[in-house]
């Protein structure tokens, strides 16, 4: 069956609807599921570790140093803290779906 | 993390699914994930962060072994932004 988003924006409720059709969860079960993968990620990273999804992309930790910033409203200098931030790195297959599309949308205008 | 031990993290979470449906959920998620980004929908979880597609405008680039000037056509690329508990969670726990 194909899914078809209701939306511009995919949220946690179509995930859920997915795996009610697909994987025959209940609607419980789904929602559940759902709050549970975004969940064991985001404790993978807390802890420090890397996030590797095969096929969709990397969640990886960078600690960056303080560095000096400015208030943009007063032109104040406030020194921004060091910290540890999460980057994503689309994997080559993601990459390559967004591309081919794209370039299908292209074809699609040049022939009209 | 791998795909593998999330499977198995979230089949021991929910000891009453069988270990097969923790692997079908996880792969059907990646698998829409993956799918709206390719088609320019954005992935919005609260409490997580956003995916969404940046446009890289065309540009000339180099071919970094022979020097030689190849011309790059415009493109998008996927970018993720982390949601607030996420990034609070990140970095208290550094």
């Amino acid at each position: 069956m194909q899914y078809e988003a209701s939306t511009l924006t995919l949220t946690k409720a179509d995930l859920a609807d997915m795996l009610f059709d697909k994987v025959g969860l209940n609607k419980r079960e789904a929602k559940d599921m759902v709050e549970a993968f975004f969940d064991e990620i985001r404790s993978a990273l807390a802890e420090g570790d890397t996030v590797k999804l095969s096929g969709f992309g990397n969640f990886q930790l960078r600690d960056k140093p303080q560095r000096p910033g400015r208030n943009p409203k007063t032109g104040e200098e406030i020194p921004i803290s060091a910290r540890r931030v999460v980057t994503f790195h689309a994997s080559q297959k993601l990459k390559g779906m967004v591309e081919v599309h794209y370039a299908k949308l292209q074809q699609r205008y040049s022939n009209q | 993390m791998t795909k593998s031990e999330l499977i198995a993290k979230l089949a021991e979470r929910y000891p009453q699914l069988v270990a097969k449906d923790a692997e079908l959920a996880v792969k059907t998620m990646l698998d829409a994930m993956a799918r709206s980004l390719a088609q320019g929908q954005r992935i919005e979880i609260r409490g997580f962060g956003s995916f969404d597609l940046n446009y890289r405008p065309p540009r000339v680039g180099r071919n970094p072994k022979s020097g030689t000037k190849v011309s790059v056509p415009e493109k998008f690329v996927p970018h993720f932004k982390a949601g607030k508990e996420l990034r609070e969670r990140v970095d208290s726990e550094a």
